[in-house]
């Protein structure tokens, strides 16, 4: 159910481009106003959300600590995973940002039945699965945006014609197959299959969980079908994209509906993009469990509501226990 | 405990997923599986909201009619104070690393316990009051209104969660589900939803001091008993002081140390401890619980418990603080004191009287660790050991949730260990360090009648130790939290039958050399040593 309307969605979304340019001639919808709105709402809902979190203030050093802390001056401590200082901060999030440290120590639980008796244990598994399919959409979609400056760009700087030589360095097909396009497919897909064929990872998913996913597997797909199937005018589409730039918008001739159905969801992702989980890529940098440093004994942190709260006395105490007290023997403020 | 079922029952859990979607699968109470409800005695003396007699079981909750409105304003509060709810609130992307990293859903494989979807729980009430999409799509976008059954749901949830942190590691942006629940039950506790085993021992150390209620008497008569222990066993007369002004350091333990086995065992190390090198130390009958269940309860409780402590440390006009083995005692001193109660500027900065080192990474907090103190003394030669008096124990170290993932602390109880005993197993790899598992019985969960859902709890855990009793044939679990060591006896006893319990000083206070003392023939707890065989009596060890 979840996975058909998330699916149908984006069938929409693909057929309403399509339709739009094919048949009712909305090019000027679809080619200039609909990703200006996308980059304005993107850009405004992206800052608002990130204003949003950073409004409200870090408490208290809440440092989720996965290495031995700095004590003693003869025990290592882990700078990494357990951060004394800024430094090792920025190597724990340099970790995590780029190589998915986190997932990396991924395991798999399940059941072994013992050899002695009739009981069951539960036994762990390495399981490196999500971190390298994760590891191999995040990097390849970056690397996919990277090369699309070369319709941004005049000249092409000559880091995005390596870049693009680099990814075809198998020289399969005609035009040149990209690796990247390919890895990007098989990932998504995988991130696609885990989520229908992992009973657990299927039971939490929501539809917000499949609508990314679709909609990025059909921009990769509308892209595809552009370079290798109907080729698309692609110096019609640097036309656009320059005069989009340039804020001098103009309508080119003779480029294909496909290119408008990959436009325009590419422009939904971004106008998706501040409103769903996906905004977990500004949340990675606000996360108080991995930015803070672990070393809140020595450096004290400040909260800025710390308000006083009610608290029973010493003197309180001492009235109500007072002749406990002297019969213990115990010291007293007040005889 | 009679009626538990067979531990081969126990262990064969059900993975599989439920038919209906998590939404509409109803929460139930059956006897075991959730805590009683707070009771209108200790909610009363703490000044929290609607007193009164409840049962979860019962259809009413007997609510205050306006609870969603007070509910709804408290968690805009709550997110206007705390960052990390929002972000944590916002992020998650179901990837489902967390899923099955909870011991509660290893043992229960309740799907509502796998992390992922505990805080869900909570993130479809927010979407609802708090995103578009989620007053606009409602339950499309995956929100959902607070309703009774919502908060009955998250009353039975948010209490299957010991707030060990172990899920936030794995966690690809450190979502924290310690966190949530936190919040939860902070928000629940503002309508008069808790559980008994909580609000009862807060409304203890808010009075009395400490968790047990203990009044200032009978933690003399207790310690006194101690004494009398320690000089038949040791020969040794200790004599501490309390509430003793002008001390240079105060040591704060968890009560269970003073009355309840084991703990009285590692009290009897600490106090041996303490003589061995004639430390000028007193405690207190006022702050004394290093345990503090307002962590449990919300941030203001555990700031009302904490800032005895301080308090106490100014009235007593003492140098440093010196605290024992306890988990949660350690979040709260290591992650939220400075920060709540401080800046302790009437405290010096901590220096150990005997070796002279500085403690500097405690120069804020004024507060080290008996583990970090005890292995300076090691390393500097300053205590006598005898690792042989621990020979008949084979030991595994229990690495606390706490003390693992909200301080870091790993290397100093196993150095210790090593310098006191000859037996030290590790337990597998994914189950010790950063990777621990929880008792299963934290976060104030640690209540008979909810053994049954404890003892899933504690399943992950036990698996290991039973492991390393097969292989090894660890006979002892050691472990720094009063928790543990309150825990553990049921918990081993159920799974793996043969393992005792102890604290880390305990195994120091077999092993210290005291000056003046009697040959020693019996443990602190009166078990007869592994003698070497020319004094051995016919081999009678445990």
């Amino acid at each position: 159910m979840k996975i058909l309307f998330a699916l149908i969605t984006v069938l929409i979304l693909s057929l309403a481009a399509f339709t739009g340019v094919e048949y009712l001639h909305m090019e000027y919808v679809f080619g200039i106003v609909i990703p200006y709105a996308a980059f304005i709402i993107f850009i405004a809902g992206f800052t608002a959300k990130i204003f949003y979190w950073a409004k409200s203030p870090v408490p208290f050093n809440i440092t989720t600590t996965a290495g031995q802390q700095k004590s003693l001056k003869w025990i290592k401590s882990d700078h990494f995973e357990n951060p004394s200082g800024s430094f090792g901060v920025i190597g724990r999030m340099f970790m995590e940002i780029f190589f998915f440290r986190s997932l990396f120590r991924n395991t798999k639980a399940g059941l072994v039945k013992s050899s002695k008796s009739e009981s069951f244990k539960p036994g762990y598994a390495s399981d490196k699965s999500l971190w390298l399919g994760g590891l191999m959409f995040h990097w390849s979609f970056l690397y996919i945006l990277i090369r699309h400056l070369r319709f941004f760009l005049y000249p092409i700087p000559s880091a995005i014609v390596t870049l693009e030589k680099f990814d075809s360095m198998f020289q399969i097909g005609l035009p040149i197959f990209y690796l990247t396009d390919a890895i990007l497919l098989l990932s998504v897909t995988f991130l696609f299959l885990r989520r229908v064929f992992i009973p657990q990872v299927k039971y939490i998913s929501l539809i917000a969980d499949f609508i990314p996913l679709f909609l990025i597997l059909a921009i990769a797909f509308s892209g595809i079908m552009m370079r290798y199937v109907s080729r698309v005018d692609v110096i019609g589409v640097k036309e656009l994209v320059m005069s989009l730039t340039s804020f001098s918008p103009a309508l080119p001739e003779k480029v294909s509906s496909v290119f408008y159905v990959h436009f325009f969801l590419v422009s939904s992702l971004f106008m998706y993009f501040p409103f769903s989980k996906l905004m977990h890529m500004g949340g990675v940098f606000f996360s108080p469990t991995r930015n803070m440093t672990g070393d809140s004994r020595r450096i004290r942190h400040v909260n800025p509501w710390n308000y006083s709260v009610k608290v029973h006395s010493y003197e309180e105490y001492e009235d109500e226990f007072r002749e406990a007290m002297k019969g213990a023997g115990l010291p007293l403020d007040k005889e | 405990m009679a009626n538990l079922p067979k531990s081969e029952e126990l262990s064969r859990v059900n993975y599989e997923m439920p038919k209906k979607v998590w939404s509409k699968v109803e929460t139930t109470f059956e006897p075991g599986t959730y805590c009683y409800g707070e009771k209108a005695g200790p909610v009363g003396i703490l000044g929290l909201p609607n007193p009164r007699e409840w049962d979860p079981a019962d259809p009413d909750w007997k609510l205050v009619p306006d609870w969603k409105e007070t509910m709804n304003k408290s968690f805009k509060t709550r997110l206007e104070r705390f960052r990390s709810l929002k972000v944590f609130m916002d992020i998650c992307v179901r990837c489902g690393a967390c899923a099955d990293k909870c011991h509660f859903y290893i043992g229960t494989g309740d799907p509502k316990n796998m992390p992922v979807l505990r805080a869900e729980l909570m993130r479809s009430v927010y979407r609802k009051q708090n995103t578009a999409s989620g007053k606009l799509l409602g339950k499309i976008a995956g929100a959902r209104e607070m309703t009774e059954d919502v908060l009955k749901e998250w009353y039975k949830y948010f209490y299957q969660c010991t707030e060990c942190r172990r899920c936030s590691i794995f966690c690809p942006y450190g979502i924290d589900t310690a966190e949530i629940t936190m919040q939860a039950r902070e928000l629940m506790h503002e309508v008069g939803v808790g559980i008994n085993w909580v609000v009862g021992p807060a409304s203890n150390s808010f009075m009395t001091g400490n968790h047990l209620g203990l009044k200032p008497h009978a933690i003399v008569n207790s310690v006194e008993s101690l004494l009398e222990d320690i000089k038949s066993i040791t020969g040794v007369t200790v004599n501490p002081t309390f509430n003793r002004k002008g001390a240079e350091i105060l040591f704060i333990t968890p009560s269970a140390d003073f009355f309840a086995e084991p703990g009285i065992y590692t009290m009897m190390g600490y106090l041996l401890l303490f003589e061995h090198i004639g430390l000028d130390y007193t405690l207190s009958t006022y702050a004394s619980e290093g345990g503090n269940f307002g962590l449990f309860t919300s941030h203001e409780m555990m700031k009302r418990l904490n800032s005895k402590m301080y308090a106490e440390a100014e009235r007593l006009k003492v140098k440093w603080l010196l605290g024992g083995e306890c988990g949660h005692m350690w979040r709260v001193v290591h992650q939220y004191m400075s920060t709540m109660t401080g800046p302790a500027s009437f405290l010096e900065k901590p220096v150990s009287p005997i070796t002279g080192t500085k403690f500097s990474f405690a120069d804020s907090t004024k507060f080290v660790h008996i583990a970090e103190f005890t292995a300076d003394l090691i390393r500097n030669n300053k205590i006598k050991l005898d690792k042989s008096r621990n020979d008949h124990r084979k030991i595994t170290f229990h690495d606390s949730c706490n003390i693992s993932r909200g301080m870091g602390m790993f290397e100093e109880p196993r150095y210790i260990i090593k310098n006191v005993a000859n037996h030290f197993f590790e337990m597998p790899e994914e189950t010790i360090r950063e990777k621990t598992f929880c008792c299963g019985s934290g976060s104030g969960l640690n209540t008979n009648e909810f053994m049954e859902t404890r003892l899933k709890g504690g399943f992950a855990r036990a698996s290991a130790v039973k492991h390393v009793q097969e292989t090894h044939g660890v006979n002892l679990l050691t472990a720094m939290c009063a928790i543990d060591r309150a825990a553990f006896p049921s918990l081993l006893n159920y799974w793996t039958p043969g393992v005792d319990t102890s604290g880390l000083m305990e195994l120091v206070g077999n092993a210290l050399v005291m000056d003046g003392e009697k040959k020693r023939t019996v443990d602190l707890r009166d078990n007869d040593l592994l003698l070497p065989p020319e004094n051995s009596s016919e081999g009678s060890h445990v």
